[in-house]
């Protein structure tokens, strides 16, 4: 596919810092400014600016809006309170997953969906597809709104000092309408890295002039590179790698996103019903070796002589000195504390299953 | 602008030689470990295991890829530098101090198909 890459409202600024540039998901993304560890540590131990301009949006609205987006979203939004976020997943029938996604419930029969950048056309025509039956309005907003991630224990403070935007009312997981610079822009407490922080969606003119006042006060900008090292030590899955067509959620251990027994049901529920009830055949475990050597997505995961998986991705941890991967495995060999390995190259490494929670979370509740 | 010793013998994949007599010290050029980022891994061989020119014998990893390590001579492994087994971001500290593996080479004519210093200043473009 020779499709033109696409470029974020802030590639030119991203440019002018010296940042590496690489494509993912069709535009053309920071990986890294100073270097991944460096940034991977301001957002633990302070704060980080991520541009998420990527991402895709999508608002859905009229008078069936809450029972069409339960009906194809796995978590329950029936009956929320406004302002409430949730993370789950759009499944196909068989369970496989179309994308993970968190709905923002704007207001009553008013919701914001935030769906990845690599599968903005494929969602876009799902969900159409699935609303020809519903009385809503599906509008993909992705090139309207840019997004910029403020994440780390200072995250609050940054906001307020620096954009002054007031975030000590929000709760992990809710989001507000503010006002900034004569618009209308969505805040909310989320994010992909395990530490407390913000989510800001806005208009390309306002994102550019946000990012430029945290890089006058020096927070530190932050590239996917990290964005990939935070969120995978923490437990949070990618779409690709522990999401896809081929691994439901509940293969990927994320049941508690599925609200099985909801009202009306939702595509893709009978499939995970069954996996839960009889085990699916393949399971997504944490890793952890005991040596130095790194896993790697693809590299194959054995017991014994047998090859029982494969790993989906893995890092020398950066707040964890350990080798670490999460690896999707035969149910039978994913039991917790089990002696498995990795062939790395070419040596075979001893890995122990763990919990895919490397790292502990800092979240506002 | 990275750093280019004189003397040395340098790859196309970017690792050096060192030559001191029937030894060769092989490592990564600073060029490269800039190329890299931070390097979290360095998977070396074992000292008595053979190399051979143009072949892989090892990897260094940074954070979000590991990159193979391909000898630029033939020869015995004689000594690893096991610092980079505690430290690997030795090598980002100084990637011709800190040389990955020393061999006794065996055929030093394969020297003659390396590049000099100034040849590699040109290929990566300084």
């Amino acid at each position: 596919m020779a499709e033109e890459i696409k470029t974020t409202c802030l590639h030119d600024n991203h440019v002018a810092l010296g940042a590496l540039m690489t494509p993912f998901a069709g535009f053309d993304m920071p990986i890294q400014y100073k270097g991944i560890v460096e940034e991977h540590n301001a957002v633990r131990t302070n704060v980080g600016v991520f541009d998420v301009s990527h991402m895709g949006e999508v608002a859905v609205t009229g008078p069936e809006a809450e029972k069409f987006v339960n009906y194809i979203f796995t978590n329950d939004i029936k009956d929320a309170e406004i302002g409430k976020v949730f993370y789950g997943m759009m499944l196909y029938p068989d369970g496989g997953t179309v994308d993970d996604l968190l709905v923002y419930k704007m207001g009553e029969n008013d919701f914001f969906l935030v769906i990845n950048a690599a599968n903005i056309d494929k969602d876009v025509a799902w969900i159409n597809e699935q609303a020809a039956n519903f009385n809503v309005k599906v509008e993909n907003q992705s090139d309207y709104y840019a997004q910029l991630a403020v994440q780390g224990p200072e995250s609050e403070n940054t906001i307020k000092n620096v954009l002054d935007l007031d975030g000590s009312d929000l709760t992990f997981y809710t989001v507000k309408k503010v006002q900034y610079d004569g618009e209308t822009i969505i805040l909310s407490r989320t994010g992909y890295t395990g530490e407390d922080g913000f989510e800001i969606y806005a208009s390309h003119k306002a994102i550019v002039k946000m990012w430029n006042l945290l890089m006058d006060a020096g927070v530190q900008p932050c590239g996917l590179g990290c964005r990939d090292t935070l969120r995978f030590e923490v437990g949070l899955p990618l779409y690709g790698d522990e999401l896809t067509a081929e691994i439901s959620p509940i293969m990927a251990t994320l049941g508690m996103f599925v609200k099985l027994d909801k009202e009306g049901g939702f595509i893709g529920r009978d499939a995970c019903a069954q996996q839960k009830a009889e085990g699916s055949a393949k399971k997504l475990v944490g890793l952890e070796l005991h040596d130095k050597a790194i896993p790697r997505h693809g590299y194959e995961v054995l017991q014994g002589d047998n090859v029982v998986g494969y790993v989906t991705t893995g890092y020398r941890g950066i707040s964890v000195d350990k080798s670490l991967a999460f690896a999707l495995v035969d149910r039978a060999a994913g039991t917790l504390g089990n002696e498995l390995s990795v062939r790395i190259r070419k040596k075979v490494f001893p890995a122990t299953v763990v919990k895919k929670r490397f790292y502990t979370t800092s979240y506002k509740k | 602008m990275s750093k280019i010793i004189d003397g040395l013998y340098y790859s196309e994949s970017h690792e050096y030689v060192k030559v001191d007599g029937e030894f060769g010290y092989i490592g990564i050029t600073d060029y490269a470990q800039h190329e890299l980022g931070n390097v979290v891994y360095v998977d070396m061989p074992e000292v008595d295991d053979e190399v051979a020119a143009g072949e892989e014998f090892g990897a260094v990893e940074s954070v979000k890829a590991a990159s193979d390590l391909l000898s630029p001579v033939s020869g015995t492994v004689v000594e690893v530098n096991e610092a980079l087994e505690d430290e690997p971001g030795l090598i980002n500290k100084d990637a011709f101090e800190n040389w990955i593996i020393k061999v006794e080479l065996s055929d030093k004519s394969e020297l003659d198909g390396l590049m000099d210093a100034a040849a590699y200043k040109a290929m990566i473009g300084e």
